[in-house]
């Protein structure tokens, strides 16, 4: 770890912190905009978390320490994850040399504990649910390291702070790493809606067992557990939109905006934008066939590969 | 204009693999026919001076690329009462893997290649990206309409190919070139035609059984 936290990366944790609720409020929000409903308030699943962190947790009696263990993980990885960023556009709570595989293995565990937790239960649907995650993940990760070592490539250096943000205050990212930029803002933004299964892959909405993806893994958690379930999930869209934010705003004209003061406003505007986007892309598009995923994440992976080869050339 | 001309290529690039992932005749159809947008407009794009005989060129080869020629494959599409899946002979995921590698190995070999770039240095690898995924949908497709559409891509990567090759391409060359598209994608509508008038099938497998 070197170089100590400065107060505008601390001040921008604290409201990925406190703001990453607002994103699936935002893109329930955009979707009943655009499909012409009211719609629940944005601030939803604040009442959500609120309610249940009150009340008492049922655990099945075929649960061992597993399963209680689970939802600590999965959060505490996720704040973690999220303390790796460069989340004020400069540089990062947390930072080593290789921390972006740190990143990738800490959502990784997070997710591992979900799934071992799912599989505790003893129930068929959970193990079901545990499967597909898995099975999805395996094939969201190798696109997102190819995301990150385009990023790294730009940037000459493979830490995260390196990569997200040394490059715009540098503005070591010349005319030529735009294209790529764009083709790697695109794969990030279609792995993780993967990622944080949202809509072409999982339907949060949804409760059907046969087609649930995330939301089954989650059937048997309640109360406190839940919330923190609930919690880790939208700081994780809010860890991919701040990974989008910095990559876009590499990639645009004006660099170097949003690092210092105005970073928080530029983190909450990412934040906004991210759910809006979520939002849109769940109200023109349906799930995709499950057997169609793979493709899809392919489909994303290759527009990283893309953008590598762009830079390397 | 040169980055223009990049957006551009990009999105020959994209289009190809969404021919390589769409399981829908229809969708191949409609993304190549984008292509040959891109493919009209890019010589406006990447030569700076632009005289009246390549704006005419350009609104053919837009004309016969994405207006004549989707048109007719659609009329063979409907006219054979084929199914409207592409039955790839292997998974899209391979396809579009099999897509990747291509794109890596053309951007290897453009490197290496003795040529005079003309516009962007992206446009070689480009052209072959597009020639080789042609190919893999040549290959990889058994319906005779697919493998007019990867036939088609084919001619794309080498029209793109000729671009970088001239500063200005001759008139009647390219006229017959398209010409030669032109006639090839005719025949071989009529072919499919035929192929399922008499065999009802239009799988190239069974092309081979095709006599007098």
């Amino acid at each position: 770890m070197t170089g100590s936290a400065s107060a505008t990366s601390i001040a921008a944790m604290l409201l990925l912190l406190i703001a990453a609720p607002i994103i699936p409020g935002v893109a329930s929000r955009t979707k009943a905009i655009l499909t012409g409903r009211r719609g629940s308030p944005v601030w939803q699943l604040y009442a959500d978390l609120w309610k249940l962190a009150r009340r008492g947790i049922v655990r099945s009696t075929t649960t061992t320490w597993i399963f209680q263990l689970a939802p600590i993980v999965l959060l505490t990885t996720t704040i973690v994850a999220a303390a790796l960023l460069p989340l004020d556009g400069r540089a990062s709570t947390l930072r080593f040399a290789g921390d972006a595989v740190a990143f990738a293995g800490l959502l990784g565990l997070g997710r591992f504990a979900l799934a071992l937790a799912a599989l505790d239960t003893g129930s068929s649907f959970e193990g079901m649910g545990a499967s597909r995650e898995v099975t999805f993940a395996s094939l969201t990760e190798p696109g997102l390291f190819i995301a990150f070592a385009t990023l790294g490539v730009i940037a000459h250096d493979f830490s995260l702070s390196a990569m997200l943000a040394d490059t715009v205050g540098r503005g070591a990212a010349s005319a030529a790493a735009v294209p790529s930029l764009v083709m790697v803002a695109l794969s990030v933004f279609a792995l993780a809606l993967a990622e944080c299964s949202r809509v072409p892959v999982d339907d949060p909405s949804t409760h059907l067992e046969l087609t649930m993806i995330h939301e089954v893994m989650v059937l048997d958690h309640s109360g406190p557990d839940l919330a923190m379930i609930l919690y880790a999930g939208a700081l994780k869209l809010g860890v991919f939109a701040a990974i989008l934010l910095n990559v876009l705003v590499a990639a645009s004209a004006e660099r170097g905006w949003n690092s210092g003061a105005g970073a928080v406003v530029a983190l909450l505007g990412g934040l906004v934008g991210m759910g809006v986007a979520v939002g849109v892309v769940e109200s023109i598009m349906a799930r995709l066939r499950q057997p169609k995923v793979p493709l899809y994440l392919a489909g994303g992976s290759a527009l990283a590969l893309f953008g590598l080869i762009l830079v390397l050339r | 204009m040169t980055s223009l001309a990049e957006l551009a290529l990009f999105l020959v690039v994209l289009s190809d693999f969404l021919v390589l992932a769409s399981s829908r005749l229809s969708a191949c159809i409609r993304v190549i026919a984008f292509q040959g947008i891109l493919l009209g407009a890019l010589p406006l794009l990447i030569h700076r001076d632009i005289s009246a005989h390549m704006v005419v060129l350009a609104i053919g080869t837009a004309a016969i690329k994405a207006g004549v020629l989707p048109t007719f494959l659609r009329w063979a599409i409907r006219e054979s009462a084929v199914r409207r899946e592409v039955e790839p002979l292997i998974g899209y995921m391979a396809s579009v893997i099999l897509g990747a590698m291509a794109l890596a190995i053309a951007f290897a070999v453009a490197n290496v290649l003795p040529l005079r770039m003309v516009g962007t240095d992206l446009l070689v690898p480009v052209a072959l990206v597009t020639v080789m995924i042609g190919l893999v949908v040549l290959i990889t497709r058994s319906k005779a309409v697919t493998q007019v559409v990867g036939y088609l891509m084919l001619e794309n990567g080498i029209f793109l190919f000729g671009l970088t090759q001239s500063e200005r391409v001759p008139f009647l060359v390219e006229i017959g070139v398209l010409l030669d598209v032109f006639v090839g994608v005719f025949i071989m509508g009529i072919v499919v035609f035929h192929i399922n008038r008499e065999f009802d099938s239009i799988s190239a497998a069974r092309l081979t059984e095709l006599h007098d």
